[in-house]
């Protein structure tokens, strides 16, 4: 049974304007120690199929479809079930640490109350825990900063508190909703290299959500690729980033800045993502798609295994060798 | 935070000057005096009584008078309430206002923090909008119209309590005044409660505490409350200031020797020491209290610091 399973995950607002879906059919799987990377554009979705996974959503947001973790249905629990779970078995790190702290608790009462919650131990023995973490996540004199409140902190180092405290209970599942978006450059490597070492140290499996390619490249093993609130593509890094076979894929690797050769120009995918209260009834990525035809627009492609790789996930009409086709084009620009 | 306080203090004495002053001059630019009243005196004992309260000295020299005796901690005496000193009708009307106003802010503080609370967590529900209807009629009902409605209610209709008057800190005699007070001033700060307790209910920080698994309770109590209580603080200065100093139509309504009756008499019969007596010490509430609401500030969030 794998640790995480999420089938068909569905996510609804209520919205003056009616009913609007941010998150269709979304599934996948996560074993133990892995990392999956969910990528897309804003807008796409991914923070809503993690948010609605942790209980997190809107009070307007419902849910359709389940997500398991070990077998219990994380969209069917009670707030008292959930609140067993999340925070102890599995935790989450948000994209803003500047204001994803409390500014009016330390850092000391902010880490030490989930140890209190969720192991019962007393708040000395909290704080001892809770130093060793913030040595951990490599924060300097952690016992004397603990007593700090996060404005005396660097966004770099508000991050790495976050990355404590959500390790605190040493969780199965980390889900990281673009951890590095908000940081400098230099500080994002860090803040990177030490989510790998964690993982590595204590065996957490990470729920990855970027929009940097950069990241999914140096730190997942599976990645799913979302537009319009859909999964477009699902499969291994290797496949992703060597084949990609869906057009969404390709024109997100294009898009990528390369140092390597010399054109000058920024390359993007022309056009905006859809208005989510008006999606078009078919692919959603067919009005961007330079590939679209005219069943693009009407029909919506269902996700399948992809006829060149049976592991790689991909919901477009067009062959895959087609659009490969392309796809090396455009890495021989 | 001692130097902090000790500065704010020392830089009262110039606003108390400005204050006194510009007060002084307008009550001797309106016309009339304290002794202009319907029966005429006889211009000899008019002028005695001037010269008794140096009113027939040039304006600088009675209000170096003034400003004399008021470094002596002496008010002067009243013009109209001829056995009493100011002090001495402040020092029994003071205790009045501060019992009944300074007793509704505190107990309005925890109500209206509460509502606001229930209102904020129960958004768009009946009790929200219970506790919204309850603070919209505090706030749009003027005190002279629930006065006497309580008085209605509770005196004749009842007959639970007096309709008014006052009997030395006799509770009987505090409740209603100060269930209007509390009315009024729920009304205001349960609505400000409630809507930054929306506003923190909604932010990143909410969110982290909630996804760390924290039951609602400790969300609210530990993690919200502090600062969704930073703009009620902004608000329980002013609304201190007024219930304990301006609170005239309670006072009247109730027939209570409180510090806004005082204030009115003394307006009215140009009472010139009363009123500026009265002014010297409104001043100093205000700014003590709103030194408090600073120091409040500092005490809630750790980013302010004196």
């Amino acid at each position: 049974m794998s640790l995480l399973k999420v089938s068909n995950l569905g996510v609804q607002f209520q919205t003056n304007d009616g009913v609007v879906s941010a998150v269709n059919g979304v599934s996948f799987e996560l074993e133990k120690g892995q990392t999956l990377g969910i990528v897309g554009e804003s807008g796409s979705g991914k923070s809503q199929t993690v948010l609605a996974m942790m209980g997190l959503l809107a009070r307007n947001g419902r849910t359709t479809g389940e997500a398991l973790y070990q077998g219990q249905n994380l969209l069917a629990m009670s707030p008292t079930e959930l609140n067993r779970i999340r925070g102890d078995r599995l935790a989450m790190i948000f994209q803003d640490p500047m204001t994803s702290l409390n500014p009016y608790l330390t850092v000391e009462r902010q880490m030490t109350e989930v140890l209190e919650l969720h192991k019962g131990i007393s708040r000395r023995d909290a704080k001892k825990r809770a130093i060793e973490l913030l040595d951990a996540v490599r924060i300097p004199e952690a016992a004397r900063r603990i007593n700090m409140y996060p404005h005396e902190f660097s966004g770099g180092m508000r991050q790495r508190v976050m990355i404590a405290m959500a390790l605190l209970c040493e969780p199965e599942v980390l889900i990281a909703d673009e951890p590095t978006t908000a940081l400098d450059v230099t500080v994002q490597a860090q803040i990177l290299t030490l989510l790998k070492d964690l993982q590595r140290d204590f065996g957490t499996s990470i729920v990855m959500i970027t929009h940097d390619l950069g990241v999914v490249a140096g730190l997942c093993e599976k990645v799913m690729v979302m537009y319009g609130g859909r999964v477009m593509e699902y499969g291994t890094a290797d496949n992703i980033f060597y084949q990609p076979s869906h057009p969404y894929t390709i024109g997100l690797l294009g898009a990528l800045p390369r140092l390597d050769h010399d054109g000058s120009e920024l390359v993007s995918i022309p056009g905006n993502p859809p208005n989510m209260a008006h999606m078009p009834k078919g692919c959603p990525f067919s009005e961007r798609c330079t590939h679209a035809s005219s069943r693009c627009a009407d029909e919506l492609p269902a996700l399948a295994a992809s006829t060149s790789n049976p592991q790689v996930l991909r919901a477009c009409h067009k062959p895959v060798a087609e659009l490969q086709l392309a796809a090396q084009e455009v890495a021989h620009v | 935070m001692w130097s902090y306080t000790f500065r704010r203090v020392l830089a009262t004495i110039p606003t108390l000057l400005a204050v006194i002053t510009v007060c002084y001059l307008l009550l001797h630019l309106t016309p009339g005096g304290p002794f202009d009243g319907e029966r005429k005196v006889s211009a000899a004992v008019l002028a005695n009584l001037q010269a008794k309260y140096h009113l027939d000295l040039p304006l600088w020299q009675q209000y170096l008078y003034y400003i004399k005796s008021l470094l002596q901690g002496d008010l002067g005496a009243s013009f109209r309430y001829a056995d009493w000193s100011v002090n001495d009708l402040v020092g029994k009307a003071l205790p009045v206002s501060a019992a009944i106003g300074g007793g509704a802010i505190v107990i309005s503080l925890f109500i209206g923090v509460a509502l606001g609370i229930v209102a904020a967590l129960r958004q768009n529900s009946i009790i929200d909008y219970l506790v919204m209807l309850l603070g919209n009629i505090g706030g749009a009902f003027p005190s002279f119209v629930l006065g006497p409605v309580l008085v209605m209610v509770f005196a004749i209709g009842l007959e639970w309590l007096p309709a008014g008057g006052w009997d030395d800190f006799s509770l009987r005699y505090m409740v209603l005044p100060m269930a209007l007070l509390v009315f009024i001033n729920i009304s205001t700060i349960g609505r400000v409660m409630r809507g930054s307790m929306i506003e923190v209910l909604g932010s990143n920080f909410i969110r982290t505490a909630r996804a760390k698994g924290l039951p609602m309770r400790t969300i609210v109590l530990r993690h919200a409350l502090k600062p969704a209580l930073m703009p009620v603080v902004s608000v329980i200065g002013p609304l201190a200031i007024s219930s304990i100093t301006a609170a005239v139509v309670t006072e009247t309504v109730f027939g209570l020797p409180g510090l806004g009756k005082l204030i009115v008499n003394g307006a009215a019969n140009r009472d010139y020491t009363l009123v500026l007596g009265l002014v010297v010490l409104v001043t100093v509430i205000t700014v003590v209290l709103n030194l408090l609401v600073d120091l409040a500030y500092a005490l809630l969030d750790p980013k302010i610091r004196y």
